[in-house]
């Protein structure tokens, strides 16, 4: 709310200060939380198990620290600026390389800024985390509309299409004249979006869940019918896998339908912590890159730790962005991996734990364009998150053949 | 942090006995602490935002569940549920393991035709205390002594004072063995069964194993739709798959557009129950939450919900009954072990179930689909009533108990001739 005229492209630093009282809010709801009984299974067939959220809960409200995060997103330069009539929150994050490609890099559900934080480092000053000057990115890091600290939506209209024209006029409004972008889950999609829209200045897209389903298996694999006849080995195994994912994503499904109706993400803590814990990966449910984490501590290596999913979980809770991030699965209506026709220059990196493994053929065919395509050994559907040393890496790889020699890109 | 609890009288460890056919009598009694807890939690509920748009697109209104829980944390009788059902009969009787709660009315008339009704999810026995009065005393309640039932109403395992089941297998056809156990174990040698929603597809299987002790069966959600209409929109549910059937009449036309709706954007809840019910933390911790996920069964019984918390109640379905229902959830914590039922179930929700038994229809308007004749035939060939009535939605014993009950005394008419009378 402002009382002042002020032009509505003014970029207005921004610091995180949640007040003591919400802090003591949350763990006094996380300690007085009523449980239901054990799942009758011995896995996790059924859903989070209760132990194992039991055993978060605990951590959550006695030695976990959100002020640490606070402090770490503090020492990130942070913006708020309005874009189509929205405050959208963003990081950004300039290269001491002034000839650094800028890079916009797109979060997921259940997801946030706090996916990236880790990538930050090695793309701003590759330098000192094994790279050389030319592999240099400005970085901007938006929170989706409805995420984080973000404005949440009012009226219906917020999704990945209208995401991807906010994020060309965010790059524009930050001087940038020459872009890329990147994204994984929503980020994918609103990645495609820009792919689609080819706004001037975008350069090309990397994605990590790239969308390259053939028409003809796009539907036998939404219908659960047999695979078309015809498909390689490769193909034949992406085919079982969309199968698998397809069977896992009721919860997508679910806040595609009644986003309003989950009022236990906003009333109870351990109700947004299962939600947001039972995202899928190709190795379980909840994604077992995700289970992993719940007994990391800690990490040389950057892979994903406990404190980071409460991280995570805790900026959905003091935010109370559990519904309003939800009604993106509601505005949107396209496909999920079907190809969307984008023409532009794209980079793939394939990781062995997202959805589907893209095969390479399908792959050439969905994007035309395609200067990269990796598949690599680590990672999943939090490539990021879980990998961030290898993630940057391959968005060097992925965007070296734009780099001109000694060109600027601002 | 508290340990997983079930509010009130526990019912005894399971376990214990093998086979204890003993029937207990019970009376709900419910801790004032767990009620003071409850309108704590209702009145400091943290709520999002309003829904995006102005209508019910998006889930439960923000306005439809703060007027729920203001009235629920202020002028509503949290002991209402508790006196209401202390007014009947009940009992507990162990069957396979676990104590099932029941209502048992004997009829004070010597020819009653004994009847099981079943509920369904997001109900419980609350759906049915309406109708257990006409239905066992009717000329009380303006009918004849020759229509008179014994009442059984039970709670399914995980609903209700029932007990929660701590492994797998309690399934609908397990549901339905267990029912047939228990009539028998009450002594009678010859019933009817009746049920909607979940209490329909147990009451199916009824029919479909046919014990010699079951006359017939009434079902308000018949399960009727043919294989290949089933088959094309199964494969619809989450994109572009087979094409609808050919050659359907009208009625059948307009039953497979709404059944299309409810595949492909209606059941979300269960369908995620059907996958993860443990994930749903907030039914178990959030009363508001619990409240908002049972009233989201349907666009139509929400219609006529919300309605009655903006003082317009359709019918019977007022906002005491409607709370009545969720308090008992809440106090017996069966938000969660009542959504594994869906998890449980192998079968297709309105698929023929192949009953051989006489079977008798009533279509509600407001069904989630109506049943065309034509359908009821197949799947019932030994049909002994069909009836299209004018008014009533999924719950229709609920919100239409006069109208159910006389559905239900014209549906078993013509088995108690020469029999009952």
């Amino acid at each position: 709310m402002s009382s002042t005229v002020e032009t509505t492209s003014d970029i207005r630093p921004f610091k995180v200060d949640i007040p003591d009282e919400a802090l003591d809010d949350l763990r006094r709801r996380v300690a007085a939380t009523n449980w239901p009984d054990k799942e009758t299974v011995a896995d996790q067939s059924q859903g989070v198990p209760l132990a194992m959220i039991q055993q978060l809960a605990r951590y959550w409200m006695t030695d976990y620290d959100w002020r640490t995060c606070e402090g770490r997103l503090n020492a990130l330069p942070q913006f708020i600026t309005e874009l189509d009539g929205l405050d959208i929150h963003f990081l950004h994050v300039r290269s001491q390389h002034e000839d650094a490609l800028p890079l916009i890099i797109n979060h997921g559900w259940p997801g946030s800024i706090i996916e990236q934080l880790k990538l930050i480092e090695p793309l701003r000053d590759p330098t000192a985390h094994g790279g050389t000057a030319e592999d240099a990115f400005h970085l901007v890091i938006p929170s989706m509309p409805g995420y984080g600290f973000s404005g949440k939506p009012t009226g219906t209209g917020w999704g990945p299409e209208r995401m991807a024209r906010a994020w060309a006029e965010l790059m524009s409004r930050l001087g940038y004249r020459g872009y890329v972008a990147q994204g994984g889950d929503w980020g994918a999609f609103v990645v495609d979006q820009l792919g689609l829209q080819a706004p001037e200045g975008l350069q090309a897209i990397h994605t990590n869940m790239p969308a390259t389903v053939p028409a003809d298996v796009d539907k036998a694999s939404l219908a659960g019918d047999p695979p078309p006849s015809g498909l390689s080995a490769e193909e034949r195994r992406a085919y079982e896998q969309l199968l698998r994912t397809y069977g896992q994503v009721e919860y997508a499904r679910y806040m595609a339908a009644r986003p309003q109706t989950l009022y236990g993400i906003a009333d109870s803590p351990v109700g947004l912590a299962a939600w947001l814990l039972d995202h899928n990966d190709a190795d379980g449910q909840p994604a077992a890159a995700v289970t992993a984490a719940l007994d990391r501590t800690t990490s040389a290596t950057g892979e994903l730790t406990r404190d980071e999913l409460l991280d995570n979980i805790t900026l959905y809770w003091l935010t109370n962005t559990g519904v309003s991030a939800s009604r993106l699965y509601w505005e949107y209506k396209g496909g999920f991996f079907n190809a969307k026709g984008v023409a532009i220059p794209v980079a793939v990196t394939v990781f062995p734990g997202e959805q589907y493994q893209a095969p390479r053929t399908w792959t050439e065919r969905a994007y035309p364009n395609l200067i990269y395509y990796n598949q690599v050994d680590e990672g999943g559907h939090f490539a990021a998150w879980e990998q961030p040393q290898l993630f940057a890496s391959e968005l060097r790889a992925a965007f070296r053949s734009l780099r001109p020699r000694g060109g600027r890109h601002e | 942090m508290s340990e997983p609890t079930t509010a009130g009288p526990r019912p005894a460890e399971q376990g214990t006995a093998t086979q204890d056919a003993t029937i207990r009598p019970f009376r709900v009694e419910v801790r004032e602490e767990d009620l003071v807890e409850l309108r704590r939690r209702v009145q400091g509920a943290r709520w999002p935002e309003q829904e995006t748009v102005t209508d019910q697109s998006q889930g439960v209104q923000l306005a439809t569940m703060q007027a729920l829980a203001h009235y629920w944390g202020t002028d509503y009788d949290l002991r209402r549920f508790e006196a209401r059902l202390n007014s009947f009969p009940q009992f507990l009787t162990e069957i396979d393991g676990l104590d099932i709660h029941f209502i048992h009315v004997r009829s004070p008339h010597p020819d009653a035709l004994p009847l099981i009704i079943t509920h369904g999810w997001p109900g419980s026995v609350i759906e049915m205390l309406n109708v257990i009065g006409p239905l066992s005393d009717p000329p009380a309640h303006g009918g004849d002594a020759a229509d008179a039932f014994d009442v059984v109403v039970p709670s399914m395992p995980g609903y209700g004072y029932s007990a929660k089941p701590t492994a797998t297998g309690w399934d609908p056809v397990h549901i339905a063995e267990a029912w047939i156990t228990l009539m028998r174990r009450l002594g009678y040698t010859r019933f009817v069964a009746q049920g909607g929603d979940w209490g329909a597809q147990i009451t199916d299987v009824m029919g479909a194993k046919a014990p010699p002790e079951l006359l017939g069966i009434h079902s308000n959600m018949p399960g009727t739709v043919p294989p290949h209409v089933s088959k094309a929109l199964t494969s619809n549910v989450l994109g572009t798959g087979d094409p609808p059937p050919t050659g359907l009449s009208a009625d059948e036309q307009r039953a497979y557009d709404r059944l299309s709706f409810l595949f492909t954007k209606g059941i979300g809840y269960a369908l995620e129950m059907g996958l993860r019910p443990q994930t749903l933390y907030g039914l178990a911790d959030s009363p508001v939450a619990l409240a908002a996920w049972m009233l989201d069964h349907d666009a139509r019984s929400y219609d006529d919900i919300a309605a009655a918390f903006a003082g317009e109640p359709v019918g019977n379905l007022t906002r005491d009954e409607v709370l009545d229902n969720i308090t008992l959830a809440w106090v017996t914590n069966t938000g969660v072990s009542s959504g594994r039922l869906y998890w449980e179930n192998t079968l297709g929700f309105f698929d023929v179930k192949n009953v051989t038994v006489p079977a008798a229809v009533s279509v509600f308007p407001n069904e989630l689909y109506q049943a065309p004749r034509s359908w009821a035939e197949q799947a019932y060939p030994n049909l002994i009533y069909f009836n299209e009535v004018d008014k009533g939605n999924h719950f229709a014993a609920w919100q239409e108990p006069e109208l159910f009950t006389t559905e239900v005394r014209a549906a078993f008419r013509s088995l108690r001739q020469g029999r009952w009378s």
